[in-house]
């Protein structure tokens, strides 16, 4: 029965918050009332009853909608996000919003103003980021699916860090109607699965054109699901040898050089590629990533909505105080970084080069994928490290993004499958990315992948 | 202007267009309703929500930009401009930059400086360069008065927020401020005309501003640029600009700098003040709308707006006055709108009198739109009923007091012009026979008369002119009388 197993889903995630702080609110009084109403529906949907978490940077009407930010703190969504509206009509049920980096900014989950969420695995480690809070609520076994959202990797990267599966889709592939935006050229919702079944049942639910996003695109969504266990025989897969250098640790290096034999023991072809401008991926990112964001978060100025500083004299001094009060540091980091780069007298060095280079970046990728299915790279330089082993050093922070930037500069879909455990048991992702709108090649790879090399093992902490 | 100097002026107008919804969102573009009432999360600017562009503004625009000569750019692009303000729930206007919605226009007006009672002095064509019209969106109102607790807040109302606007630039082209007050009463009138806006100044949905320097004649280099906003009328513009003329000349003849700043037209006290100083002015880190796609307009929907665009003013005054051998003033007035001009079309087509029609309707239909406040679509008569009581007064049925009697009856009753002149008993004799009739009735029974007449006493004509139309009760038509009369008093 579905009550139970919300129930159970919500009696989780209440007993575990305190563990992990991977919900900052669980809805349990909305979760209830929606059994009510799916159970109403006659006609058969297909997330029928299943409990789903929710990045708290996507709007779910009349729901604490913060993006872990104080300047957010009380906001309340007016209304559902095209891909919530979506999971509701499929029948889905939400049941919480999920810990975050503020505004998306950053791979840790340390920025978020409500504290990190723990890694189930070592909760003394960060469950990686942005999107923390919902890759913890999958890999602590509290619901098998949740959604995040991507900018730079801040779904892969904490997948790969959590043990499960992450999925960012093609651009335009789902709406981003109700993403709080952080930089919209770059910005895409993704998915966590227990499984790559489990987030393609999703992805399938929530794809596709949506009028009310200028830039979804009307392309045809797939039933992933017919094809997932499809044989990969004959299927290419082509590895950059120079993004297996200089900065990636053994341990993760070895078990991504495994997975490329598995692969190939499964019938996959194994090529050599080259992919010469990903190299500048983090520089192009950090100015188009950080110029958007400037602009995307003016809105929240204290007149509106959210929090206003208390004690200005006048509306400069109101805008100061509550931007200066309600943003943490690498959100005011990065506005500030972003304001300089579109500045007058800098934006053809900065912002007008950076977007030469991401259509360079985007070549390489369309010259790869003319003879290639997907493109293997680890998916995070690293395994979970230490709470407060980065917070002081943006730059190595800015690093754990790598391997994943590129994906979002190009447009391309990608995604992180648990691929082994490090000597201390941390798990390892390794990344497939592939051509536009290959998304159902990519779960083909990844199912066939998962039920053949299964991970083996459970966090320390999930809920049986 | 003081001899010597000349001004250098250019021109911005904000066009609000006409649409019935907003540029970005499906809210209803309406004034006058509860604040905030016509806001939706696009335009209250709430996080997550996008713009998707109004379909209908392209066509709008395309017509606003084709009536100013502007040529509509195959892709254009939407950039943002980021500055903070209350009205603004973004933080950034959606506009245009670098690459507009249209471009290189040229337009010619006809333009004249006023003498001291505001005659017209001599109207002479101009050529104007438009450099570009963009669209962007509108902000809402910061509103300070009339509400709870004024002095402790302000209230921002957003229904204006998401309206659609033209931006129209020009180049520094003008020379007087009348030159630009003629730009503006034609930009105004041809974006009416084309049903591309109301381009009602004192409803807000047409704002200008002016950038005003002054040089030395024979100078090429520019001065400082004053911009001049809070122009709420074309009077005050005008206004306005001969205000900041004089001042910036007084201001370098007495080798005083004239500061780059933006000033406002004070209509209290008739001058300018300061708003704010270059050192306040904005970097607005434009960047393309990343949430928008490029905007993309094919020549063929081009052409088919150009198509379905009604004849210009100026096509239709130059047509007026070639094919209707009107005078340059009364074509000009024909076409001082589009309703306007259609009426009197179809009456001077009807009617096959064109100067007759342009009397008429430059006459007594003028003056009863004026008293009426009625415009030339919202007349009960018709075209048709106009041309029809034309025609009877060329014929001569009616004596011309008579037709503006009946034309008062018409205007305000809707009947149609025979109807009135049967109730009124208008109709006049033309009929030679009857009148003849007459003639021969009125001498016979005035023999003394005749004789006196006949004698020499001119003067006794009226008599008999008086005597026949008594007898026809002022019927007999009187250039009919008056042959017939000649004739038989002859002897």
């Amino acid at each position: 029965m579905i009550i139970e197993e919300i129930e159970r889903t919500l009696d989780n995630a209440e007993r575990l918050n305190g563990q992990l702080n991977s919900f900052l609110s669980i809805e349990r009084d909305h979760a209830l009332s929606r059994i009510e109403q799916v159970s109403k529906q006659t006609e058969a949907r297909p997330l029928f009853g299943t409990p789903i978490a929710i990045k708290d940077n996507i709007c779910t009407k009349g729901m604490r909608t913060s993006c872990g930010s104080r300047i957010l703190h009380n906001y309340k969504a007016q209304y559902d996000a095209t891909a919530v509206k979506r999971l509701n009509d499929a029948g889905a049920i939400v049941v919480g919003k999920t810990n975050m980096d503020e505004f998306a900014m950053g791979s840790s989950n340390e920025s978020s103003a409500f504290g990190a969420a723990k890694n189930p695995w070592d909760v003394e480690r960060v469950p990686g980021g942005s999107s923390g809070g919902s890759a913890v609520a999958v890999a602590s076994g509290v619901v098998r699916v949740s959604l995040g959202s991507e900018t730079g990797g801040s779904v892969r990267q904490p997948a790969s860090l959590c043990g499960i599966f992450g999925l960012k889709p093609t651009y335009g592939r789902i709406s981003r109607y109700g993403l709080v935006a952080f930089a919209s050229s770059l910005d895409n919702i993704g998915i966590f699965g227990l499984t790559s079944l489990d987030a393609a049942r999703v992805l399938f639910v929530i794809a596709g054109r949506d009028e009310l996003d200028s830039t979804s695109a009307d392309v045809p969504v797939p039933d992933y699901e017919a094809t997932i266990n499809d044989d990969i025989k004959g299927k290419t897969i082509g590895v950059p040898r120079e993004l297996f250098g200089e900065g990636l640790d053994d341990e993760v290096r070895n078990a991504v050089e495994n997975s490329i034999d598995n692969f190939r023991s499964l019938g996959a072809q194994i090529v050599d590629v080259e992919l010469p401008y990903a190299k500048y991926g983090i520089a192009v990112y950090y100015i188009i990533a950080t110029a958007e964001a400037s602009s995307n978060l003016a809105r929240f100025d204290g007149v509106r909505y959210g929090f206003r500083a208390e004690g200005s004299h006048s509306l400069r001094e109101m805008y100061m105080k509550t931007r200066e009060e309600g943003f943490g540091p690498e959100v005011k980091r990065r506005i500030m970084l972003g304001t300089y780069v579109l500045s007058s007298g800098y934006y053809d060095a900065y912002y007008s080069k950076a977007q030469k280079v991401r259509a360079l970046v985007k070549a390489d990728y369309q010259k790869v994928f003319a003879k290639c299915d997907a493109i293997l790279t680890p998916t995070s330089p690293s395994t979970a490290f230490k709470i407060g082993e980065k917070t002081e050093d943006p730059l190595a922070m800015y690093l754990n993004d790598i391997y994943t930037v590129s994906a979002n500069l190009a447009g391309v879909p990608a995604v992180s499958v648990p691929c082994g455990l490090s000597s201390d048991g941390l798990p390892i992702g390794t990344q497939l990315i592939g051509n536009f709108w290959s998304e159902g090649t990519l779960l083909n790879l990844a199912n066939v992948y998962e039920n053949q090399f299964p991970l083996g093992a459970k966090p320390f902490v999930f809920a049986e | 202007m003081k001899e010597g100097w000349e001004a250098v002026i250019g021109m911005e107008i904000h066009a609000q267009l006409a649409t019935a919804t907003k540029i970005f969102c499906g809210c209803a573009v309406e004034t006058g309703g509860e604040p905030n009432s016509n806001t939706c999360p696009v335009c209250l600017g709430l996080p997550g929500a996008l713009p998707v562009l109004n379909e209908n503004v392209i066509e709008l625009g395309a017509r606003a930009a084709l009536a100013l000569g502007l040529e509509v750019q195959g892709t254009s692009i939407f950039a943002r401009k980021n500055y903070f303000y209350p009205d603004l729930p973004k933080g950034y206007q959606i506009s245009q930059y670098d690459k507009p919605f249209s471009a290189n226009g040229t337009l010619t007006i006809m333009t004249s400086e006023r003498d001291a009672s505001g005659h017209a002095t001599e109207w002479k064509p101009m050529n104007i360069h438009i450099q570009r019209m963009h669209l962007e969106e509108d902000a809402g109102k910061n509103v300070h008065e009339g509400l709870p607790d004024v002095d402790k807040y302000s209230y921002v109302d957003l229904n204006r927020a998401g309206t659609p606007l033209g931006e129209i630039v020009t180049s520094p082209d003008f020379r007087t401020s009348w030159q630009a007050y003629d730009y503006v009463n034609h930009v105004r009138r041809a974006l009416q005309w084309v049903g591309a806006s109301d381009a009602d100044m004192e409803k807000g949905n047409l704002r200008c501003e002016a950038n005003v320097s002054v040089r030395k004649i024979g100078e090429t280099d520019f001065n400082n640029k004053v911009e001049l906003k809070n122009l709420n009328s074309v009077r005050f513009m005008q206004k306005a600009i001969e205000f900041e003329i004089e001042r910036q000349i007084a201001a370098h003849e007495a080798d005083e700098p004239v500061a780059q700043e933006t000033r406002l037209w004070d209509e209290k006290n008739n001058q300018t003040r300061v708003m704010r100083s270059k050192e306040d002015a904005h970097d607005y880190r434009y960047f393309p709308e990343p949430d928008l796609q490029p905007l993309k307009v094919t020549p063929d929907f081009v052409e088919n707006v150009k198509a379905r665009m009604p004849e210009l003013p100026d096509v239709m005054r130059d047509r007026f006055m070639e094919t209707y051998q009107l005078s340059y003033s009364d074509a000009s007035q024909l076409v001082g709108d589009r309703s306007f001009a259609e009426y009197y079309e179809t009456v001077a087509r009807i009617s096959a009198n064109p100067k007759l029609a342009a009397n008429w309707i430059l006459g007594e239909f003028t003056r009863e739109l004026n008293s009426s406040g009625k415009t030339a679509d919202e007349s009960l008569t018709t075209a048709e009923d106009l041309a029809e009581l034309v025609i009877t007064v060329e014929a001569g049925k009616i004596n011309n007091n008579q037709a503006k009697e009946v034309f008062a009856e018409m205007f305000a009753t809707g009947k149609p012009a025979a109807k009135v002149i049967e109730e009124k008993g208008f109709e006049q004799i033309s009929d030679t026979s009857a009148i003849e009739r007459i003639v021969d009735d009125v001498i016979a029974s005035s023999e003394a008369n005749v004789a006196a007449y006949r004698g020499g006493n001119d003067k006794l004509f009226g008599f008999f002119v008086g005597q026949v139309m008594k007898a026809s009760q002022g019927k007999a038509n009187p250039k009919v009388v008056n042959d017939i009369l000649r004739h038989r008093l002859v002897g």
